[in-house]
């Protein structure tokens, strides 16, 4: 069905749109945006004023534990979980059981997404066979299958030699290598931030150097190469000044920050009376000057991309002592009202900066279609009710796991509506919406 | 002046971290009428009777756990002494479904030794019991800081203004840990030495000196308590040998010379004779590590007592 959305604040830096104006969607796709269009055939939705319509917004890093993982989320959870925070695509790691490290397992990931018919799924090849870092997967096969970048992520790119090599052959197909940066001997068996907090509390610390001498490692590498390389989930001051100076010579390196880093210190350990699993998650939740870097680098431009690292866990895995209890906390319900809360509301970026974070700059690093409502544009669009407070309640999450820091968190901003190529696959019926069916 | 403690406020011991200093006070006068008991001819009360205490050790312990069991028995509870090797991943069972199979047996107290920090702080949140924490990782041990500063304060009558030196390998000891929080908290003046490799963050936040120096720490130090120094950390990264350890950092007496002339010396044991500590030290006239051990009991009994034996 075709659909008119009218009069809702238009906020699209790509076509450098902020205003209201109406927003025609035709066949999957933006027919026109601008004031008084006429209906047509199409259903006329009134959007409230307060409310915001832009392109929809690309979680560029997510885990959706399937094939193999199943008892954590599946792709059909995992996409149900996207829509309903907002998001219209992901970009999935490789890190499944069997790894994603050949077409057969990304054509089962593109199948399955298919079948769950919600937000767009982009799978992410492994750089090596098995991430193990030794031998490069064939990359050209993954992207015929339909992957759109190469990471080893769960684990950094092992060596700087394969780094190079990914970097090298990767660029002939025009794709990013994602690194989860981290030098595994100065991580050791870290599992928190090495810093006073974990130092009382007596956890084995994650230095923020086994993060940024990983990135110094990839930036110089893609300056070599003239490769992209893309630094996920940065936790580290010292990571984000690594990020600076490359940009500033030329390298392509980009990178994203996830909501938790930019929200969360390592003093969250000291919470709900200490050792919370919840908190623990990898790279750690770090020091205040790294979490105000995060926010500065949020601000002035020098990163590019929010990703939530969504990571679900089964809760009796996250039952485990601090040590034992695995990495991770899931991130695409409560992602949308953080950026909103936290970054907008607090001055730190405009609506139209967030919107380049969340949509704009992934689409671009990915290299996919969005992040645009130009006409012709697939009609994915996020509509935001960024006024309207929320609290978090984990257990109403559309994801299979429930493990998150920010349970009965309460926020301002929230998504009101959801809509991937012209089909509304997500309303909040208390958003004001006539979307609701 | 605000009231001094007469019950605990918590019911679990999880770590010196959870008390103030009132309850610390009463922890020692506590203990101090416990070490009486242990000086008769008959050494129980019936104190704890009918209560159920369960030693849940999933580390191995000789002294802690022989010291707990002892203080259990002279309240005259019932004790239960379950050892494990290994942590409760690799046997297949949840630290949690362990807790729980316990729990079904209702005892009044859990003391738990493990190998992960903020374990019984994880347990604390789902068990009825009190939970007493016999050592977590490199986290606390608060009974050893209790004992301790029992120690001291039996030998010097005070534990405000002492010059206390903590020695060793910092970074994994919870004994450490404790006891910077404990005497910080009574007003102690506490150095940290240990090698440069062997430090933790955080402790500047309590108000703890660091060094790397042996000889600038032991100086005119009141209270030198020496760390054991595990084995494992003596190849490889942290040292380069068990020789250049001593060399550096062990004490002997002639270190132990720039101590103020009536200072003690501690250590929680087991030791590593020659290691940390010479052997003329550690059975030389200074030391007080026996005396650790015998007020250990009383001071178990002293925190047994009161967050078991108040109730009804």
């Amino acid at each position: 069905m075709n659909l008119l959305l009218k009069n809702g604040r238009v906020v699209d830096p790509a076509n450098g749109r902020d205003g209201q104006f109406d927003v025609l969607i035709a066949d999957g796709r933006i027919a026109r945006v601008g004031k008084d269009l006429p209906a047509g055939d199409a259903r006329v939705v009134e959007v409230p004023a307060s409310a915001v319509v832009c392109p929809g917004f690309i979680d560029m890093h997510v885990h959706l534990r399937e094939p193999g993982q199943e008892h954590k989320e599946t792709i059909a959870t995992g996409v149900a979980s996207a829509v309903a925070g907002g998001f219209t695509a992901v970009a999935c790691m490789p890190n499944t059981t069997p790894i994603n490290d050949q077409a057969s397992v990304t054509k089962l990931i593109v199948e399955r997404a298919a079948a769950a018919g919600l937000a767009r799924v982009y799978p992410i090849g492994a750089v090596s066979i098995g991430s193990k870092g030794e031998q490069l997967t064939e990359i050209a096969d993954l992207r015929a299958a339909g992957c759109v970048a190469v990471s080893d992520d769960g684990r950094p790119v092992a060596t700087a030699l394969l780094m190079r090599r990914a970097l090298e052959y990767a660029s002939m197909f025009d794709m990013p290598v994602i690194d989860h940066c981290e030098d595994p001997s100065l991580k050791g068996d870290g599992v928190a931030h090495e810093g006073p907090v974990a130092g009382l509390l007596g956890l084995r610390g994650i230095p923020s150097v086994a993060e940024s001498i990983m990135v110094e490692r990839d930036a110089t590498l893609a300056e070599v190469t003239k490769g992209h390389v893309h630094i996920a989930h940065m936790s580290a001051l010292e990571s984000l000044r690594a990020v600076r100076a490359a940009k500033a010579r030329g390298a392509r390196v980009t990178c994203e920050v996830t909501p938790h880093h930019f929200v969360m210190t390592d003093d969250s350990l000291e919470r709900n009376g200490g050792y919370d699993t919840n908190m623990k998650m990898n790279p750690p939740l770090r020091g205040r000057a790294d979490r105000d870097a995060m926010i500065e680098g949020l601000r002035d431009g020098s990163i590019d991309a929010i990703a939530t690292d969504h990571a679900p866990h089964h809760a009796d895995e996250k039952a485990l002592e601090f040590d034992h209890a695995p990495f991770g906390i899931v991130g695409l319900e409560t992602a949308v009202p953080l950026c909103l809360d936290r970054l907008v509301h607090a001055n730190v970026v405009s609506l139209s900066r967030l919107v380049e974070l969340l949509s704009v700059n992934p689409a671009r690093l990915l290299r996919v279609a969005g992040g645009t409502l130009a006409e012709g544009a697939p009609a994915d669009i996020t509509i935001l009710s960024p006024d309207r407070e929320v609290t978090v309640h984990a257990s109403t999450f559309r994801s299979k796991s429930k493990n998150t820091p920010f349970d009965g968190w309460t926020l301002k901003g929230a998504v009101a509506a959801t809509i991937v190529a012209g089909r509304v696959v997500y309303v909040d019926r208390q958003s004001g919406l006539g979307l609701a069916d | 002046m605000t009231t001094a403690a007469t019950s605990l406020r918590s019911r679990h011991l999880l770590g010196i971290a959870g008390l103030e200093p009132d309850e610390i006070q009463l922890v020692l006068d506590t203990a101090l009428a416990m070490k009486e008991i242990g000086t008769r001819a008959i050494k129980k009360v019936p104190t704890l009777r009918g209560r159920t205490v369960v030693n849940l050790f999933f580390e191995p312990s000789t002294r802690t756990r022989l010291s707990f069991e002892l203080a259990e028995k002279r309240l005259s509870a019932d004790t239960l002494g379950v050892t494990t090797s290994g942590s409760s991943v690799s046997k297949g069972e949840t630290l949690l479904d362990t807790a729980r199979t316990l729990e079904a047996m209702a005892p009044d107290v859990i003391v738990m030794r493990h190998e992960s920090s903020g374990a019984p702080h994880h347990l604390s949140r789902v068990c009825k019991a009190s939970i007493v924490n016999a050592g977590d990782g490199m986290h606390e041990h608060p009974t050893q800081a209790l004992l301790d500063a029992f120690t001291i304060h039996e030998r010097k009558g005070r534990l405000a203004g002492l010059r206390v030196s903590i020695i060793g390998d910092l970074v994994h000891s919870r004994v450490l840990r404790s006891n910077a929080l404990l005497l910080t908290r009574m007003g102690a003046i506490v150095t940290a030495a240990g090698p440069a490799t062997l430090l933790p963050y955080g402790l500047d936040r309590l108000g703890v000196q660091v060094k790397t120096s042996i000889d600038e720490a032991v100086d005119g130090a009141d209270v030198v308590m020496m760390l054991r120094v595990q084995n494992e950390r003596m190849r490889g990264l942290f040292l380069p040998s068990v020789r250049e350890y001593f060399t550096v950092f062990g004490l002997t007496p002639e270190r132990l010379s720039r101590a103020a002339p009536d200072a003690i010396v501690m250590h929680p044991g087991p030791m590593n004779r020659g290691v940390e500590i010479d052997s003329a030290v550690a059975d030389g006239p200074w030391s007080v590590i026996l005396d650790q051990v015998a007020n250990g009991v009383a001071v178990r009994m002293a925190v047994l007592y009161l967050l078991a034996g108040n109730e009804e």
